[in-house]
């Protein structure tokens, strides 16, 4: 069977260029996508298919280069899809980069006098370093130099610590079993800094994993700052199509593709969002522990 | 005389075909057609014609096939249409030329639709090539925004009047609803959609799959950067709507366009697919249109008990007739004259059942179906676990949005002049879905066909001729 796209004369290989591991099942790309990179903006993100039989799988955006044509995409092996992903090498490519996807960061549109006379916290959790990183970068051309907190279950899994600090103001890192930095979550990081220098922020970007978004926003405005989270809600088209993505922020339903993926920390329903982010569990974790299995991976626990 | 009665078509047992996505109907052999052809009275005033969207000379072609003239009787259609096997498939021929037989009005209508299908099909599986030869490049590069049937029809006509031609497309893959809402079994991908993508290729327009006009790229950019002259948008109707009810977040709801997307588009129904879909035991799919009958054949394979939950009856669901009929046969219950006013959760959150109050039909509304009225107290609960909504769909404003001087009715529906597909832009024409709302594959084909007469007559009084 010849794949349709024998037919279509505008084939794009969209090449890896370059791939480090930034920690045990983390690995950083560089893929050539000179269109997504001309027109990438901080928060956005893309979909990337692997092969003819792939999922789309959304990834946000680490970094892009305009001259060179890249973006960055980091990668934690979650499913089976990413499990192939981190198996590719440079010069391999991918067989679908869509993007842009989502609305650029609220920041970008705001103005220069109002930005810079804000004190801006990012707390990263996990992967979320990756996509923390072009925001931070962005104000650190502006002028601006906000703080990040990085948060990691142990410091080997910790990320992208080197190349934060030169774009971001203080960094200070947390991790859950105290092998590096604060011993502690990343609430508790936060807590311990506002109670320890005294002064407050006066916006909070969160972006991790949903649990950790959860909590934080909890801490955020009990503590009383404006606080953006980042959505990684499942998703199919990125295009506002099918409505995978959909969550409640504020009693309304919105699309985290088209609308978001940044909301208002404050008013999204963290307990819907974790539910749905569920409802494909059994499945992926069904077809990694087979392909697990097939690798001969020892973590491999499948009924077998 | 004697009439022969309407050629019965042959189709896949209902219980077998309940469970693979096989084609349904296999469609007339020669025999048949010229058989069914022979019942046309080639009439003068044909009502058929004037009830086609676009047209087609159909006594005309009809008595080609009657002589068993195939190659010319494909190349009456090819004057008005260019997507024969589709349309054939999936137009709603019962309201269009189907509905305006004579023969219809005593007895059964001339099989118009499978008489079509049957000379798209031939045309494709005799190898017959129907693109002119001797196109003159005229070196203008035109852009389509989209690769569905408006798109590819705009794309293909003005491929042949010799324009350097581009289609953007945001999926991976080309065919809009065709690709990813019309499943296999109704419209074969591999053979018939693959093949109308690849007679518009032929004519030389490149197609660059993952561009989404308006985030990858804008309609500004394609005119200042990179030299289009003049841009068609057949963005379709892609957003589906909810009914918002509630409930209606709980995991095991979906709207219709999510669950045929992973099964069409990303084709999940296949093993050695990545993409997961989910299906209960028991799935409600709440409408009655086309998308409904799609979305719930497609569980009905995928192996669930179905039921469509409409608020009027059988009679007034708008889909295709043939598709109420298969979905019947099929095993598919229909709960008519209910609507759903919450969908039910168990404590994990997960769909356990919908709420439904019974409807009576009251007085014909402005469109003449008869308006649906609630009975009170009679909500009554239905036990399923999944819930797939199917309430139509509507235009995505990505493009009037980013599209200065682009403007969009309330309904987010592009304002065009009718006969053109003229924008409230110069230079920008459109068509389709993305014009009307949700409607039909031949009218969007048809829009995309006369936009491509009028982007020519654009660029030629730019050029002052
Ligand atoms: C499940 C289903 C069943 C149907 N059944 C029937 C039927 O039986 N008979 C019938 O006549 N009609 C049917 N229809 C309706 C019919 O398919 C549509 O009316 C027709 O496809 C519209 O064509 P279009 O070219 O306007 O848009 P579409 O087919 O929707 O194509 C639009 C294309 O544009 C792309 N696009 C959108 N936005 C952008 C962007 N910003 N940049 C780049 N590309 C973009 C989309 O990805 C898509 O590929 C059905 C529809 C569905 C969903
Ligand atoms: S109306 Fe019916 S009988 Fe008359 S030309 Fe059309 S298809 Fe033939
Ligand atoms: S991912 Fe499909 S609508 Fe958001």
């Amino acid at each position: 069977m010849i794949s349709w796209r024998f037919y279509v004369n505008i084939f794009i290989m969209y090449k890896i260029l370059t791939k480090d591991i930034l920690a045990p099942g983390i690995f950083r790309m560089d893929i050539l996508a000179p269109r997504v990179a001309a027109s990438a903006k901080p928060g956005q993100f893309v979909i990337v298919r692997m092969d003819e039989k792939g999922e789309r799988i959304p990834l946000t955006i680490c970094d892009y280069d305009v001259e060179k044509g890249s973006v960055t995409i980091v990668v934690q092996v979650i499913g089976g899809s990413t499990l192939k992903m981190s198996q590719l090498e440079p010069g391999d490519t991918l067989a679908d980069f869509v993007g842009p996807l989502g609305q650029p960061s609220e920041m970008l549109s705001e103005k220069f006098e109002d930005l810079a006379a804000k004190k801006i916290i990012f707390l990263a959790g996990g992967l979320g370093t990756a996509p923390v990183y072009p925001q931070v970068k962005w104000l650190h051309h502006q002028g601006i130099k906000a703080d990040v907190m990085i948060a990691a279950k142990s410091s080997g899994l910790l990320i992208m610590v080197e190349e934060m600090k030169k774009v971001a103001g203080n960094v200070y890192i947390a991790t859950d079993d105290g092998s590096e930095g604060f011993h502690g979550m990343i609430t508790d990081c936060l807590q311990n800094l506002i109670d320890r220098q005294g002064g407050s922020y006066d916006l909070a970007i969160v972006i991790g994993p949903m649990i950790m978004m959860k909590f934080a926003a909890l801490l955020t405005q009990k503590l009383s700052i404006p606080t953006i989270v980042s959505l990684n809600t499942l998703m199919v088209d990125g295009t506002g199509m099918c409505g995978a993505c959909r969550v409640t922020v504020g009693g309304k339903t919105k699309f985290a593709c088209v609308d978001g993926p940044e909301f208002d920390g404050a008013l999204v329903d963290f307990d819907e969002a974790l539910r749905r982010q569920t409802m494909y569990k059994g499945y992926e974790g069904k077809k990694l522990y087979e392909e697990q299995c097939a690798l001969g991976i020892e973590t491999c626990k499948c009924p077998k | 005389m004697a009439r022969i009665p309407r050629v019965p078509v042959r189709e896949q047992n209902p219980t077998v075909r309940a469970s693979n996505f096989e084609e349904v109907c296999f469609g007339y052999n020669q025999e048949e057609a010229m058989l069914e052809a022979s019942r046309c009275l080639n009439c003068k005033k044909p009502g058929c014609v004037s009830a086609c969207p676009v047209n087609i000379n159909i006594p005309g072609f009809i008595m080609h096939i009657r002589e068993g003239e195939f190659e010319q009787a494909a190349r009456v259609i090819a004057l008005d249409s260019s997507l024969p096997a589709v349309c054939g498939r999936v137009c709603p021929q019962e309201d269009q030329c189907e509905g305006k037989c004579i023969l219809g009005v005593k007895g059964e209508s001339v099989a118009i639709g499978k008489l079509e299908r049957f000379v798209g099909d031939w045309t494709r599986e005799n190898g017959i090539d129907l693109t002119p030869s001797g196109i003159v490049p005229k070196g203008i590069k035109m852009a389509v925004v989209g690769a569905g049937p408006s798109g590819l029809a705009c794309a293909g006509d003005l491929a042949k009047m010799g324009y350097d031609v581009t289609i953007f497309e945001a999926l991976h893959k080309p065919g809009g609803v065709l690709e990813y809402g019309i499943p296999e079994f109704r419209l074969p991908k591999e053979s018939v959609v693959r093949t109308e993508i690849n007679n518009v290729v032929k004519l030389g327009v490149k197609i660059e799959t993952n561009v989404i006009i308006g985030r990858t790229v804008t309609i500004d950019e394609l005119f200042d950067k990179e030299g289009f002259k003049a841009v068609f948008v057949g963005s379709g109707a892609g957003l589906p709507k909810f009914m918002g009810i509630p409930g209606e977040n709980l995991n095991g709801v979906f709207s219709a366009n999510e669950f045929l997307t992973r099964n069409n588009l990303m084709k999940a129904f296949r093993q050695e697919y990545e993409t997961p879909i989910f299906v209960g035991k028991k799935v409600a799919v709440v409408g009655g249109g086309n998308v409904a009958m799609d979305a719930a054949r497609t569980a009905l394979r995928l192996g669930a008990e179905v039921h469509i939950v409409y608020r009027r009856t059988m009679k007034e669901m708008p889909a295709r007739v043939e598709e109420v009929h298969h979905a019947h046969e099929e095993g598919i219950i229909f709960d008519e004259l209910c609507n759903p006013t919450s969908i039910l959760g168990d404590e994990k959150g997960w769909v356990r059942g919908i709420r439904c109050i019974r409807m009576v039909l009251g007085e014909p509304d402005a469109s003449g179906r008869c308006r649906p009225v609630e009975l009170p107290g009679s909500e009554f609960e239905i036990e399923v676990d999944t819930v797939i909504m199917s309430l139509g769909t509507s235009p995505n404003p990505l493009i009037s949005r980013t599209t200065p001087g682009l403007e969009a009715n309330p309904r987010q529906c592009l304002i065009v002049e009718e006969e053109t597909g003229q924008t409230t832009r110069k230079g920008i024409f459109a068509g389709g879905d993305a014009v009307t709302g949700a409607a039909t594959v031949i009218l969007a084909m048809g829009a995309g066909r006369k936009a491509a007469r009028a982007m020519d007559l654009y660029i030629r009084g730019l050029a002052g001729e």
